[in-house]
């Protein structure tokens, strides 16, 4: 197990420095100098620019400005923002809780839909529920993020007033953000009312941002069950006398759930790619947000770096899904 | 009154390709204590019709019956819920693959004591001290390790055993046994049809055994009922079936077997068990029948009288045409 561990990590390193290189290629491709979008409206004097030029190291060969920014990279030091001058590692720490809480609700949005609907379209496979399911699935799977946000923004905040528009909280609540989870925030700041507000702000961004897990999940699921449900140790079961919801929920589920899982562990990079829309959209106040404000402020240290800490991300999701196969199917654990 | 009673049992597939009559109006009666072998090539049916019993075969499958009862119990007309308390319980069934009758995801303990718990109600410390002695009766060495082992870490036989312990947790009435020993070595199967056999003595349940192997016929089975394309064609206690085999079939299955052979090559049955495009309208056999005139080919034979084993044939074989022949 250590080994497999170990071997697998080795793999990142050739990812991890792609990575690095695309999100440094990346942010300098684009047109636009950051130093004359810093200075705006204003304009500025060419000493000046030439100061901040050469301050930021624009003046230096591009390999060279890559190494520096590697070598830093590989000391911990993702580099200092253009526009705020704090760190990008402390300014990721401080707005990643937001993301995470975001994805998180989301995620757990799409899992607790995704995993029964696709069990009773399979078991019901044909049937109205079925072809329901599926249709719906492909509707969500297929429409656009900002289309569906804007449309349950006009229904359940303009026509209904359910729900909030936009931020985290309602701005009558104040307290410290301990953690920078809004949730255990409110909760523990004790204030009445904080706790709901918080759920309320959550609820339309983590359903757009989970509508198209959730239709990966339901898909994948029913089509993992469909085969699961064919094999001699279902027949085993139903042989045993088992009620049917035991039999799909637990002894099919299980070994339908490998699939499943991975295409869990993978819409998780949907989920990041997802969550800068919707944060833009519902005013959100994560790193989705931080990133596109920084690509229009050709904040370079900032893009790169938050590239490269998502994708980080990522490859350490996917890895521990790799883990969860041998917790879920011990036959996998063999190898 | 017989355990198990079945009659005019048949089974229609609806497939891609039209309807299919995987089982033809089958008879079968099952005394408790006793070992009904059911014998037949591939594809004649055996499965299906236990599986129907079972109430396990899929959607696509139309069962329709005149009678099929159990203990007593009219299992045709029962709901699912009354039925699944029979099943697992008084009659259980173990299958032809072992390795894949298991569900890999959970260890083979947890699956035993699941019947037990839903079946028995029996609480934690009873439902693993029942296991272990399950596993005991089951001959498996080293019971308490060998619960919290994982299928695929044991060995067909082991799993077989398994599914063995799995089937009698109950103390069924009647056990359906599908093949028990075709995906087994020669020495293992040897043993699982021993345990097979020493389990109904000691329990004194029913015991039917699905197979096509005449040599485990002859040696573990009491009755014999000898299935071809869907249709009982042959029924007899074991001793007779093998001096006088009434139907053509029979005897030829016989024949086949390597002890009876005169010659230095085994005699074959040729051609196929008709599948669903190619049945003919008379006798089933008739194509591959050595004694098929007109009339066979035209016309279906009804079962004849208990005196010549119930043989569906027109010319149901007796002991000195078989000489003659
Ligand atoms: N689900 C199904 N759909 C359609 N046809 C089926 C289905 N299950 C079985 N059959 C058909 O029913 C017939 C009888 O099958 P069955 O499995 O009972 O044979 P068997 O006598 O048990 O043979 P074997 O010795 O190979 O196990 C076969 O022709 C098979 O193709
Ligand atoms: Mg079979």
């Amino acid at each position: 197990m250590l080994n497999y561990v170990l071997s697998r990590i080795l793999t990142f390193v050739p990812t991890f420095i792609g990575v690095t290189l695309i999100s440094f290629g990346f942010i300098r491709v684009l047109p636009g100098d950051p130093i004359i979008v810093m200075a705006g409206e204003r304009g500025l004097s060419q000493e000046r620019y030439d100061q901040l030029s050469r301050q930021f190291g624009f003046d230096r060969p591009i390999y060279s400005q890559f190494w520096d920014y590697f070598v830093g990279v590989l000391h911990g030091d993702l580099g200092i923002s253009f526009v705020t001058k704090k760190p990008v590692w402390d300014e990721f720490f401080a707005l990643f809780p937001a993301t995470l809480e975001l994805s998180v609700c989301a995620m757990v949005f799409a899992v607790v839909l995704g995993l029964p609907a696709g069990v009773i379209a399979a078991v019901n496979r044909g049937k109205f529920f079925d072809r329901a399911l599926m249709s719906s699935a492909l509707v969500g799977y297929s429409m656009p993020i900002f289309w569906w946000a804007l449309l349950l923004i006009i229904v359940f905040s303009g026509n209904l007033g359910w729900t909030p528009v936009s931020g985290r909280i309602d701005l009558i609540y104040y307290f410290k953000d301990s953690t920078g989870f809004m949730l255990i925030d409110s909760l523990a700041s004790g204030q009445k009312g904080a706790f709901t507000s918080a759920v309320r702000h959550l609820i339309l961004p983590s359903i757009v941002l989970g509508t198209i897990p959730l239709a990966v999940i339901a898909r994948q699921t029913r089509s993992a069950m469909l085969e699961v449900l064919g094999e001699d140790y279902i027949r085993t079961a139903r042989a045993k006398g088992l009620a049917p919801v035991r039999i799909n929920g637990i002894h099919a589920l299980r070994n339908a759930l490998i699939p499943v899982v991975t295409v869990i562990g993978l819409s998780v990079g949907t989920l990041l790619a997802g969550a800068i829309l919707t944060e833009t959209i519902f005013s959100w106040p994560g790193i989705g947000k931080w990133m596109v404000d920084s690509i229009f402020r050709r904040d370079y240290p900032v893009v790169q770096g938050g590239l490269l800490l998502i994708a980080v991300m990522v490859m350490i999701v996917n890895l521990t899904v790799d883990m969860l196969y041998g917790v879920i199917n011990p036959k996998i654990r063999k190898r | 009154m017989s355990l198990l009673r079945i009659r005019n049992l048949s089974v229609d597939f609806a497939t891609a390709s039209g309807r299919f009559r995987a089982v033809d109006s089958v008879d079968q009666d099952v005394n408790t204590g006793e070992i009904l072998a059911i014998v037949g090539e591939s594809g004649s049916g055996k499965s299906v019709s236990m599986l129907a019993l079972m109430g396990l075969l899929p959607w696509t499958a139309r069962v329709t019956a005149d009678e099929i009862s159990f203990d007593g119990q009219d299992l045709l007309n029962m709901d699912r819920r009354a039925r699944r308390r029979i099943i697992g319980n008084d009659l259980a069934m173990i299958f032809q693959e072992p390795m894949s009758s298991l569900n890999p995801c959970f260890t083979v303990g947890w699956q035993i004591k699941e019947a037990l718990r839903f079946h028995l109600g029996l609480d934690r410390r009873a439902r693993h001290a029942r296991a272990v002695e399950l596993f005991e009766q089951v001959g498996i060495p080293d019971p308490e390790k060998r619960l919290s082992a994982f299928p695929h870490q044991m060995s067909g036989g082991m799993n077989q055993r398994v599914m063995i312990a799995m089937a009698i947790s109950c103390k069924p009435k009647l056990l359906i046994a599908d093949e028990p020993t075709t995906a087994l070595d020669v020495t293992i199967q040897a043993q699982i049809l021993d345990l097979l056999a020493e389990l109904r003595n000691e329990t004194a349940m029913g015991l039917v055994l699905i197979t096509h192997d005449m040599g485990v016929v002859a040696e573990t089975a009491e009755r014999v009922s000898v299935q071809y394309a869907g249709q009982k064609i042959e029924e007899q206690p074991v001793v007779p079936l093998f001096r006088t085999p009434h139907h053509p079939y029979t005897a030829a299955l016989l024949d086949a077997l390597p002890e009876r052979a005169t010659e230095k090559r085994l005699p074959t049955i040729p051609g196929v068990v008709p599948g669903q495009f190619d049945r003919p309208p008379g006798c089933l056999f008739s194509p591959r029948c050595k004694f098929a005139d007109d009339r066979c080919r035209g016309e279906p034979p009804q079962p004849c009288g208990a005196d010549l084993g119930q043989a569906r044939c027109f010319h149901p074989l007796s002991t000195d045409e078989r000489l003659a022949s």
